[in-house]
């Protein structure tokens, strides 16, 4: 831990990523301190409608009134909770399947593979539309179309390497040692496939954000939060595009751009201390 | 658990006519046929073969462990009770419990994640109902029994020597206390001081606890060191088997004389210069041919040996061997050559 600690420090992508990510997420968790929920009232809004930058709106208005500063600190909140969580489903459904695939021989994982398959024909942008429309427009609803339709990929590499482990010596000596199925996968498979699921899962973060912007554009949010998604979804709704109303468009977009980009750079700083293929790029 | 009561006078392990066939494809490869042998509380029997000869296929099929495309036939008696047809969950019981493994290559039959005092700790977890602290307790007791500083339980398998990695190994299978050892090739890849203290160290653990020990190895001077009786294999039977020091100085199977002077005497350089090996490579085990499966690189093949079925035959006080040159009917160029080189080298001197 120390060792990975120390190696991290010296990548400048990873050091620059962690900052941008601390920073955010400080933003994001400190926001109800100085941002009052009337501030973000539609009803309630005191300042002048769509205006560009002026004193007290150092990023403008929009068109009820609020402030398009609050409005993008206030957006972080959702945006990364929803990456967060809908990551957490993904490592997790996506893990357990790959670690099941990895270890049984037959049957089950011929069976497993061939439904990771099945959801990997599936496009995923019309099947989250579609299941936001079945669960309802919500959060909770975008969370699971996104974790639905990104566990493929951490399944398969999960498997990759769970057979790479499981035919190693020591899973012999596991299973002479009289290690059940699940001791085999939790204990002796699991922690030589983690570096792998940390990294992966530092990149799907990036990408479950942009896919939660996305399907909140598209107008399966809902329409009441405040989220990047939400954002840019009225300021089009509203001809911000055609009204030259760059205040109200750039902010959301740019703020999406820096959280993708802090968690990419972590998650490639990530691989390059835990792949040892790719140690020697260095 | 409904464990059977042991018979107090019967061998703690009884192989009976074992036969294991692998499934490659459509081929059918037979890595063992008909392998018997027997092994009382406390003894210690060494397995020898070249690779391929089948003697790790026998080790791991006493305790189940080998892949899915493997066919077992035969029996295997533990303490009286069939492991071939016990459900799993006894099975997984009297794995290591009752009879544990020492691998080949310590390096890779340890998980390199993980410290060596947590993977010692699993096995006494696994099978105990004793706390983390007693667990962690043993751990330090075995790791100081086998000659490894307990302080070094953190470490991981990397950080240690390969001769320590073994003996962390041998920690590992004395954990829960079994009554048989399994050593397959316990001392291969190590350089000989270290392989003959880990010889050493096992011979004596195996004794001090009473345990009974099968120990693998292709090395016959290795496995005479420590064990009291030996079993010869080759492409998947037993063709020899007798007391360690009769067999290696009066081979009666002409491949376990192969296989003895494959090593050099050490001290002897008469050894090293005369001419050793076998001519040939051992047979392809997915087609079998009647007659002895040693006739085509023996030195004293006959006419009968591709002709008539071979099979353990008495040789002499409490030794077998798989051939026909020990029947009376046939002449027995061995003892005569025997005969002939032991005057030679006494008129030479």
């Amino acid at each position: 831990m120390v060792r990975f600690a120390r190696a991290y420090v010296q990548l400048p992508t990873g050091v620059v990523g962690a900052l941008i990510l601390v920073g955010v997420a400080a933003l994001a968790l400190s926001a109800p301190l100085f941002i009052h929920p009337s501030d973000l009232s539609v009803s309630k809004a005191s300042g002048p409608l769509l205006h560009p930058p002026l004193d007290g709106y150092p990023l403008g208005t929009d068109q009820p009134g609020r402030s398009v500063l609050d409005l993008v600190i206030w957006g972080a909140r959702p945006s990364l909770t929803i990456g967060l969580i809908a990551t957490a489903l993904t490592v997790l459904v996506g893990s357990s399947i790959g670690l099941m695939a990895g270890h049984y021989e037959g049957f089950v994982s011929r069976s497993l593979m061939h439904v990771t398959d099945w959801f990997i024909a599936l496009p995923s942008l019309p099947l989250a539309i579609c299941l936001a429309a079945v669960l309802g427009q919500g959060a909770v609803s975008i969370t699971i179309a996104i974790a639905i339709t990104s566990w493929t990929g951490t399944a398969r590499l999960v498997r990759a390497q769970a057979l790479a482990v499981e035919a190693r010596p020591f899973i012999e000596r596991a299973k002479a040692l009289g290690a059940s199925d699940r001791q085999i996968m939790l204990r002796h498979v699991l922690p030589n496939v983690a570096p792998l699921i940390l990294v992966s899962s530092t990149l799907t973060i990036a990408s479950a954000i942009l896919s939660a912007t996305t399907l909140t554009f598209l107008g399966l949010g809902d329409p009441t939060d405040v989220s990047w998604g939400t954002m840019l979804n009225q300021a089009f709704g509203q001809g911000a595009v055609t009204g030259g109303a760059w205040w109200y468009l750039l902010p959301p977009g740019l703020a999406i751009l820096v959280v993708v980009l802090g968690f990419t750079m972590v998650g490639r700083a990530v691989e390059q201390i835990l792949n040892p293929k790719m140690e020697n790029r260095r | 658990m409904t464990e059977p009561a042991p018979h107090p006078d019967a061998p703690l392990l009884e192989v009976e006519d074992l036969s294991v066939t692998y499934r490659a494809g459509d081929r059918e490869v037979h890595a063992v046929r008909g392998v018997s042998f027997s092994l009382e509380p406390g003894e210690m029997l060494g397995l020898a073969g070249e690779s391929g000869s089948g003697k790790t296929t026998v080790a791991l099929s006493l305790l189940r462990l080998l892949s899915k495309n493997a066919r077992v036939a035969g029996e295997v008696r533990f303490r009286g009770e069939d492991l071939l047809t016990a459900d799993w969950r006894r099975m997984r019981a009297v794995r290591w419990a009752e009879a544990s493994v020492v691998f080949q290559g310590a390096m890779s039959a340890l998980n390199p994640v993980r410290s060596i005092g947590e993977q010692i700790r699993e096995a006494i977890l696994l099978h105990e109902s004793v706390g983390e602290e007693a667990a962690r307790r043993r751990t330090a007791e075995l790791l100081d029994s086998v000659g490894v500083p307990a302080s070094r339980a953190g470490n991981y398998p990397h950080e240690l020597s390969g001769g320590q990695r073994q003996r962390v190994m041998i920690a590992m299978a004395l954990a829960c206390r079994p009554q048989l050892i399994i050593a397959d090739e316990p001392t291969t890849a190590l350089d000989v001081i270290v392989q003959a203290q880990i010889l050493r160290l096992l011979a004596d653990l195996v004794r001090d606890h009473d345990i009974s020990l099968v120990m693998i190895s292709h090395d016959l001077a290795v496995l005479g060191e420590t064990c009291e009786r030996l079993a010869v294999m080759y492409a998947g039977r037993m063709v020899e088997s007798g007391p360690a020091r009769q067999l290696i100085q009066d081979p009666r199977h002409p491949y376990t004389n192969a296989l003895s002077s494959a090593f050099p005497v050490l001290g002897d350089p008469a050894s090293r210069m005369a001419p050793a090996g076998l001519p040939g490579d051992p047979p392809d085990l997915s087609t079998l041919r009647p007659g002895c499966s040693f006739a085509p690189r023996c030195p004293q093949v006959m006419e009968a040996c591709t002709e008539r079925e071979v099979a353990l035959w008495p040789a002499g006080d409490e030794r077998l061997s798989a051939c026909l040159r020990v029947l009376p009917d046939y002449p027995d160029q061995h003892q005569e050559q025997h005969l002939a080189a032991r005057v030679g080298a006494r008129s030479g001197s």
